[in-house]
């Protein structure tokens, strides 16, 4: 017989958390820690969603989401989980970018940033002031009226290599164009330019384990391998959730599955306002991802000493070439040993943007042939910087969009949510149906670590709120009574 | 509670939620935001710590009350007053 992975779940909780990403684990112990009865269920073996990792063969450890998070990441692990984990977070200093227009190293701060655009790109003092006032000042109430392309046309009007040094690690960060709002943009690069871009000593696998450690000492009723399959919903309100093939009843249900998902299969779009599911259907998907992980062999190093690099072969910065399936554009993460002191190893991961489509409709074999293609070009880029990378590497694998869809169930693999729109249909959840809240990447500004992180929290507030109040309620009845 | 009681429930909640500042520096009218380096996700975390230790719900157009260590004060007293601590 299958093992119940249900085995000795309670028949109801006040909050059931569907899915461990980083927004839906942040939630589920921010809850557990106020006090409330909390399940959280994810259909993989593994918790964290994207924020994920693999071991192969030979001792390889290989991350998929440890590129780098703006510092804020520090103050979100010592207040929503701990301070070990807030001091594990370190600087990632030697951030560079090569390409026809330029090559440059960079700390990826404001005052370096600045020093770049002056000296290297000879702007003015003034200008450059301006621009990074502006999009600080840029926040969520902010009205979405003018474009990033409105945005650079107004300080940098013609200067591409300017927009390119601005914008592309922020294409690469969430997937977001010139033509998403000025305020996505300003909000997520400012995000960055604080402090300048960190990342978790230990690795994504440490990172997990202290996370479920967390959880598990708050309370939260922890489920792997449980598939949310249907949310049920009775006169407007939340009842309960069927997983694998149970039904358990709860108070609150928190998605962090995917926004479309969660409206239009798990709840269903008879449930909702039709106004609401027009504008549900509206909310686009933002890209996906393909990446190629390089496992370099025991005992052999790495010369190259940048930790990220932003390489491209396209003249100038194109969302459409970035996205093409004739890759021009990649980012290299150089992953060093002090990632994960005491092993004394290193990899390196290559990311590029990519679409579904592209890799959807293709014959198992095609789609392997592709794969491998993919692996024999990025190594023919990464030659020019790491010139052995054939002789000290010994384990190549590739991940395309169909793999992100597969693993964390996201439509059309979707790598970082959904566009700006999203975060609205997002908010609306619980004014449609009490009880229903949704978290995770969406809107652009709550995707990445700090993002989704972030998000969890501000969503776990109006669980909170309406959790405290119908227990308040339920109270006055007995006493009424 | 006191106001003055009503100061130290603020306190511990600051305490609580930035547990790297020095909170006794905070003067009565400085803007909390810059004395203690407190931003959006911190406020929530106010709200929410009024929430599960008093019971009081800061709608978010209060959220302004919030903004120095009087105008707290002076925010919750009437919310807190006839509160008793517990002990
Ligand atoms: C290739 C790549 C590189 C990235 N690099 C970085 C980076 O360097 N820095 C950074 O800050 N961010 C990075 N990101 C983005 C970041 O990883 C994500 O924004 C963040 O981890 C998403 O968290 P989330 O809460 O939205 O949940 P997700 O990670 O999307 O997880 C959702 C979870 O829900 C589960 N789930 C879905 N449906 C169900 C169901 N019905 N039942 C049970 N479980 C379900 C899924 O299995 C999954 O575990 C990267 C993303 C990708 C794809």
């Amino acid at each position: 017989m299958a093992r119940d992975w249900l085995k000795g779940a309670k028949q109801n909780y006040d909050t059931i958390v569907i899915g461990s990403g980083l927004g839906g684990m942040t939630s589920a112990n921010l809850l557990a820690k106020l006090g409330h009865n909390v399940l959280l269920a994810e259909h993989h073996y593994n918790l964290g969603g994207m924020a994920t990792w693999f071991k192969r063969k030979g001792g390889h450890v290989l991350d998929i989401s440890l590129h780098g998070f703006p510092i804020g990441m520090i103050k979100t692990f010592r207040k929503y989980w701990s301070k070990d984990m807030a001091d594990r977070v370190i600087q990632l200093k030697n951030i560079r970018f090569d390409n026809p227009q330029f090559s440059v190293n960079t700390t990826f701060d404001r005052v370096d940033f600045t020093d770049l655009l002056e000296n290297h790109f000879g702007i003015m003092k003034e200008v450059i002031d301006e621009f990074f006032n502006t999009v600080r000042e840029m926040n969520f109430y902010d009205e979405i009226k003018i474009s990033t392309r409105d945005l650079f046309e107004r300080f940098f009007p013609g200067r591409k290599d300017v927009w390119r040094f601005l914008m592309e690690p922020i294409t690469y960060a969430n997937g977001s164009t010139l033509d998403d709002p000025a305020l996505t943009y300003g909000i997520v690069f400012s995000n960055f330019m604080s402090k300048g871009v960190f990342t978790y000593q230990g690795g994504t696998d440490q990172l997990i384990k202290e996370m479920k450690h967390e959880m598990e000492s708050n309370g939260v009723d922890i489920r792997t391998h449980c598939l949310v399959e249907k949310i049920y919903v009775e006169d407007g309100k939340v009842k309960g959730v069927r997983i694998n093939g149970r039904d358990i009843e709860c108070k609150t249900v928190l998605s962090n599955a995917n926004i479309t998902t969660t409206i239009q299969h798990l709840v269903g779009e008879e449930h909702f306002k039709p106004e609401f599911v027009d504008e549900a259907q509206k909310v686009r998907l933002n890209t996906s991802s393909c990446q190629v992980y390089m496992g370099i062999k025991r005992g052999e190093k790495i010369d190259y000493d940048g930790d990220l690099l932003f390489s491209s072969v396209a003249d100038e910065y194109d969302t459409d070439k970035i996205l093409a399936k004739d890759v021009t554009s990649r980012t290299f993460s150089f992953y060093h040993p002090f990632i994960r002191p005491g092993g004394n190893r290193y990899s390196i991961v290559s990311s590029t943007n990519a679409r579904y489509e592209d890799w959807s409709n293709l014959s198992e074999s095609e789609y392997l042939r592709e794969k491998e293609d993919l692996i024999q070009t990025t190594l023919d880029a990464l030659e020019k910087y790491v010139p052995d990378i054939r002789k000290v590497a010994d384990y190549f694998e590739a991940a395309t969009p169909a793999t992100f869809k597969r693993y964390t169930l996201h439509p059309k693999g979707t790598s970082f949510g959904t566009k700006f729109e999203g975060l609205k249909v997002s908010r609306e959840l619980p004014n449609q149906i009490q009880g229903l809240f949704h978290t995770g990447s969406v809107g652009i500004i709550m995707s990445g670590w700090l993002g989704a992180a972030n998000y969890g929290v501000i969503v776990s507030n109006e669980v909170d709120k309406l959790l405290r109040s119908l227990n308040t309620e339920a109270s006055m009845v007995v006493t009424s009574a | 509670m006191t106001k003055e009681q009503v100061r130290q429930a603020i306190l511990d909640i600051l305490t609580e939620i930035a547990p790297d500042e020095d909170i006794h520096s905070i003067s009565d009218d400085g803007n909390l935001r810059d004395q203690i380096d407190l931003d959006s996700m911190d406020f929530l975390d106010i709200v929410m710590e009024l929430r599960k230790r008093f019971n009081i719900e800061v709608p978010e157009k209060d959220y302004e009350f919030l903004a120095t260590m009087s105008s707290c004060v002076n925010y919750l007293f009437p919310l807190l007053g006839d509160r008793k601590l517990a002990s």
